[in-house]
Parts: structure tokens; sequence; C-alpha cells
């Protein structure tokens, strides 16, 4: 196991806001973090890159409390991406990564051809080459965040931590960064929104409601119309990727809604591709609902 | 060349630049560059400095002077009392108090991630105003002579200081809004405390409080130099040390906390280290404004925010810049003299208007 969590709870002002966390991201695995807004996804990411005390409960890296080590010690394990942005200040690209490198240098150590070596390797991972001169704060939303990663590849830890890494991004980016991510190699541990998304990336799903692990393990047995009703109290169809059969979320509205254009039936449905002869799989999991007029069945 | 043929032949610019490293051309300066060359700048500003007044001396008659009294025998004569008794140690406590306000500007506006901080947000100016004129206005401290003030406004400086220091302090440390708010408040606090004093003292002695509020170099002596002159060489060592440090909280605490930096005890000692700064230069010159809020500016637009790039450029121009300030304070309306703080608003009020117009990113315009 290389990062687990351990009835780990978390007070801020004297409110627990996460508590029991029980939680185990095994060697080079992409795991996701799930749950409503508010439900405690950032104070549980925090307290492992220690910007939280944990209350009660432990983080283990490999074995070993994190707070037993000393806050550079943890920075060279643990590197995080998150949302932010320093508009008051003018780093180049370059300069924004090589900041990665704080947690390998003492006082007054200058920035050797060995660093210099480690952050034009991690904006050329990143495919930021070009970037590499401009302004921090002249890049889009998408372009910033792959310096960020960049950054933290240069911090040289073998876990990555992410808290939203895709928010107002667009589609493109959204991909092209989680797909970056999980072909980095180190353990990932990323707090998503898009559960469709977690489920295109992540081996597994640990879902979150009000401050407690509702229920863990692969997309596929995770993110269940049951499960999101109970988490995030939400009806959702969900269906399987085509790709990857991985589960795909269909938010429906509250109010009933009928087809807009009935002529467009099923039409966003791939091809059917089921042996001849065999019976199709219901590619529509649908919960207990009762099927409404000019629904889906 | 490529596309300045195209410029003066008047054809549109090509869509395609030719391939190749175009941005390397847009690294920045070497560091030893810039260092270089405010060192020259600050070398011909001195000089200046301790050559021009009522009695204007060449250059080389200035470092005939400085050297012979390096040596230890400063010459007899009229030029050489006027070089080493006055004009010297006057430029010499200009630099020192430029160098310490540009340096506590440049962190100030790193502890509470703000481009608009100068190093008087967190109270230590107006806390020091309050001693200098209980000095001045009611004779406290009169037993120490021409020390009083200087003791005056050191002790207003740290009252003003713990004050901020306790009100601002929380669970989680020193935060950006609650520093800001804090200093703002208490600053206004005592400013009203000062104008009490003000309104009930005598009216002659009103006259040296405006005059002291407004900064001056007047009284400089030999004697008044080593205490700022080692307070900046010691915050200096500290920061520079701190130099990766400081990039990393500039990205903000959380990210600093990743990336290994213990931020509770960094803000704690830089706010220690700005403020003694920062009371210091009070205590021997006065309330200079714009200096510690302008200078760094200038600074970051020429050597990036980088601040083991931004510091020791920083001491360097801020000291030019105030042996400049403090030669136009006592030139324009020769013989009499102007506060300093009036020619430093002049010149850093619209060059901070201009700066805020060009880079409106930094300033919060565009989001």
């Amino acid at each position: 196991m290389s990062l687990q969590l351990e009835g780990l709870a978390v007070d801020i002002s004297g409110r627990r806001i996460v508590t029991g966390i029980d939680l185990a991201v095994r060697d080079h695995e992409f795991a996701g973090l799930v749950g409503p807004n508010g439900s405690g996804k950032s104070t549980i990411l925090k307290a492992i890159y220690r910007v939280h005390r944990p209350s009660a409960g432990r983080v283990l890296l490999d074995g070993t409390d994190l707070l037993s080590l000393r806050p550079k010690e943890a920075a060279r394990r643990i590197a995080v991406v998150a949302q932010e942005s320093a508009s008051e200040f003018d780093f180049t690209v370059r300069e924004m990564v090589m900041i990665g490198r704080t947690p390998h240098k003492r006082s007054f150590d200058g920035d050797t051809a060995a660093d210099h070596g480690i952050v034009d390797q991690a904006i050329e991972r990143v495919g930021c080459e070009r970037l590499a001169y401009r302004r921090f704060n002249t890049l889009s939303g998408g372009e910033k965040q792959l310096v960020l990663i960049a950054r933290a590849l240069a911090q040289e830890a073998d876990h990555l931590i992410l808290d939203e890494p895709t928010n107002y991004l667009d589609i493109h980016h959204q991909v092209e960064i989680l797909e970056l991510v999980a072909g980095l190699g180190v353990t990932v541990l990323a707090a998503l929104h898009d559960l469709s998304l977690a489920a295109l990336f992540c081996r597994s799903i640990h879902v979150l409601r009000a401050g407690q692990v509702v229920t863990s393990g692969p997309p596929g047995a995770v993110l269940t119309p049951e499960t999101i009703r109970a988490a995030y109290g939400a009806d959702v169809l969900v269906i399987e990727h085509p790709d990857t059969g991985t589960p795909h979320l269909i938010p429906r509205r509250v109010q009933p809604a009928t087809r807009k254009d009935p002529s467009a039936s099923k039409s966003w449905l791939p091809a059917p591709r089921p042996a001849a002869g065999q019976p199709q799989p219901d590619r529509v999991r649908d919960d207990a609902r009762p099927p409404r007029p000019g629904g889906l069945q | 060349m490529f596309t300045r043929h195209h410029e003066r032949t008047g054809l549109a610019r090509p869509a395609f630049r030719p391939a190749g490293p175009d941005s390397r051309r847009r690294e920045r300066v070497p560091l030893a560059v810039v260092l270089a060359a405010c060192a020259v700048l600050l070398v011909v500003t001195m000089t200046l400095g301790v050559g021009i007044g009522s009695v204007p001396l060449s250059p080389v008659a200035v470092w005939d002077v400085v050297a012979g009294g390096l040596a230890g025998h400063p010459e007899n004569t009229v030029a050489g009392i006027i070089v080493w008794q006055i004009r010297l140690p006057r430029v010499l406590l200009a630099a020192v108090v430029g160098a310490a306000l540009t340096t506590a500007g440049s962190v100030v506006q790193v502890l509470v991630r703000n481009a608009l901080a100068d190093p008087f947000l967190l109270g230590v100016s107006s806390g020091a105003s309050v001693g200098a004129t209980a000095v001045l206005l009611l004779g406290a401290f009169a037993s120490l002579g021409v020390w009083a003030i200087s003791v005056g406004s050191v002790l207003g400086a740290l009252a003003a200081m713990a004050a901020v220091f306790l009100v601002s302090r929380s669970g989680s440390g020193l935060s950006p809004t609650q520093l800001i708010l804090c200093g703002v408040v208490l600053s206004a606090l005592f400013e009203s405390v000062t104008s009490f004093l003000i309104f009930r003292g005598n009216p002659q002695a009103t006259q040296s409080v405006l005059f002291w509020l407004l900064g001056s170099f007047g009284l400089a002596s030999w004697d008044q130099l080593p205490i700022p002159l080692v307070a900046l060489a010691a915050a200096m060592v500290y920061l520079l040390a701190q130099g990766r440090t400081l990039n990393a909280l500039a990205m903000g605490a959380e990210p600093a906390a990743s990336l290994g930096v213990d931020v509770r005890r960094l803000r704690r000692n830089l706010f220690l280290v700005t403020s003694l700064m920062a009371g210091v230069a009070v205590a021997v010159s006065g309330v200079i404004g714009f200096v510690g809020l302008v200078v760094p500016h200038i600074v970051r637009l020429v050597v990036g925010s980088d601040h083991r790039r931004v510091l020791p450029t920083g001491v360097l121009f801020g000291a030019s810049f105030m042996v400049l300030g403090d030669l136009l304070a006592r030139t324009i309306v020769a013989p009499q003299e102007m506060p300093i703080g009036v020619i430093t608003a002049f010149i850093g009020a619209p060059t901070l208007i201009v700066l805020i117009r060009r880079r409106p990113y930094l300033y919060g315009a565009t989001q």
C-alpha cells in the first residue's frame, strides 16, 4: 500500500469536516475521490499535503506516518496540482517549473545543470516547450494546468495529488490532462467532479458524502444509480462507455421532460455490435423508476 | 531580419514564423549584468549626491576626500569637512534607508500576496509617528538628547508591530487578509493618536513634527549609520537564504506548503524582518512613502519575480533611487530643503499609475 489513510478526521475551526476516513491507494494506481460539493474531498487532500493537521487518524506513506517526516521530505514524496493562480507575480513558465525544485534545495543552493535538465524534461513531458519563456499569467487555463503538472514533475515525487485538475477546462484539455497524468506511472489520488471522466481514468473510486466514505471500488461497481442517489441525491442514468465499458452517467431532469425531437430516437447511441441472434444486453442500467411516456424505453 | 524586411516593404507579415528557439530570446537578462548596471548607477548617484550642493565639488574632489577619509586621515579643508562630516553620511544613510524600504516592500508584497502592499502597511510607520510625535511635542525621553526621536519612534514601531501581530494572529497563523485589515485599522488608530498629540501640542513644535512625518535626511550623521546598516545586512542574509521559499510563498500558502515550506514559521519571520527594517528606517529618516511600494515594481519589471534576483537588485536600485530623491529634495528649492516624502510621492505616484495601466493582468483588472 503506497498511500493509506487510517481513520482520518479533520476539524476546521472547531467543526469536524471529515471523519473516519479509511482509504488506500496502491502503488502506481490512479485513484479518484468523488462526492458532492462540500463532502470533504479537498479537506482530505489537504490533510495529505499538510495544509490541515489530522485531528484523529493517520496518513501513511509506504507505512510511515506523514507527520513524522520533515516538510521538505514530505514534499519530495508528494506533489500537488490544485487550482491556483500566481496572478500577483510575474513568473515565466520556466521559473514556475523551477519552483518545483524547492524541496530538493537548501538555503543558498543555486540552480545546477541537473536542475535545469530536470526542468527542461518536465516541460517537454507536458509538451510546453514553446511556452517555456512565456509569462505564466498570460497562459490559458489548460496551459496553466499543464505547467503546474510540469512543476509537480520537477518535484520528482512518486505521489501526485490532484484537486479538481480539470475544472473550467474544455473537453480536449480535460482528457489531455488526465491522459498525461495516467501515463506518468506515479501513484495518483485525484478529486474529480466529472464522474464519467473519473470512470474513464480511475482504477478505483472512493465516493464521499458528508465527510465519510460511502463506498470504494472499481468504477463499474461504485458508480451505480443507487450510489449516486445516496451520495448526491441526484437521479442519473448509467450507460456503458462504448470504448471502455466503464460507466457513463447521464443526468436526468427533475421535472418530467419529453423528448424534443422524436425522430432523433437513440441516434446518440453507437450502432449495436452484439453477435447475431444474441439478445442485446441492456445498455441502460436504469434504477427502479417507472418508464415515462416518451422516455427511453 | 526576416520580419524587418516585411515591415520595411509594407508586405503582410508571414503567417508562419520560421521554426526556431524564438522564445529563447525572451529569457531574462542575466543577474550579473543587472547588478553591475545598478552598482554603476549607485556609484554615480552617490558621487552626484556628495558633489552637488551649495559648494559644488567635482567627482574627482569627492573621491579624493573619500579616499583620504577611508585611509583614516580626513582632509581638514572646507571641502573635506563638507564631504566627510555632512554630505557623505547623509548620502550613505539615504542609500541604506532606500535599500531597506525597498527590501521590506518586496517582502511584504509576498507576505500578504498583494502587489500593492508597502512596508508601512503593517502599521510600523504610524506607530513610529506616535513615538516621534510624543518626543517632539511632549518632550518624552528628553534625557536621551539627539537619540530621543529615534528611541521614541523605534518604541512606537515595535508597539505597533506587536499590536498588529497579536490582533491578526489566528489558529492557522498570519493570514494575508487579516494582516492587511488589522494593519490598516490599527494604522488609522495610531494616526489619530498622532493627530491628537499635534492638536494638543504647541504650534512651533508642530512644524518639526510635520517635517519629520514627511521624512528627511537633514539630521544624518555617522553615528546614525551602523544600526540601519547592520539591520539591512542581517535581513538580507536571512532573505537571500529564503529566496526559493519566498518564490514558493508567492504561489500562495497551500502550494507553498505542498512544496515543503513551513508557511507559518516563514510568515512570522518575514513579518518580524520587514517590520524591524521599516521601523529602523523610519527611526533615522521619518516616514518616506512610495519607495517601498514603487521600487519593487520597477525592479520586477526588469528582472522578473524570482526573489533571488529581485532582492539584490532592489538593494542597489532602491539605494540609488533614495540618494537621487534626497539630492532633489535639497537642491530643488535650495537653500531651503523639501521633505523627501514629497519628492518620492511626486516621482512614485505617476510611475505606479503608468505601471498599473501597462500591466493590467498584474493588478486584477482582467481577473
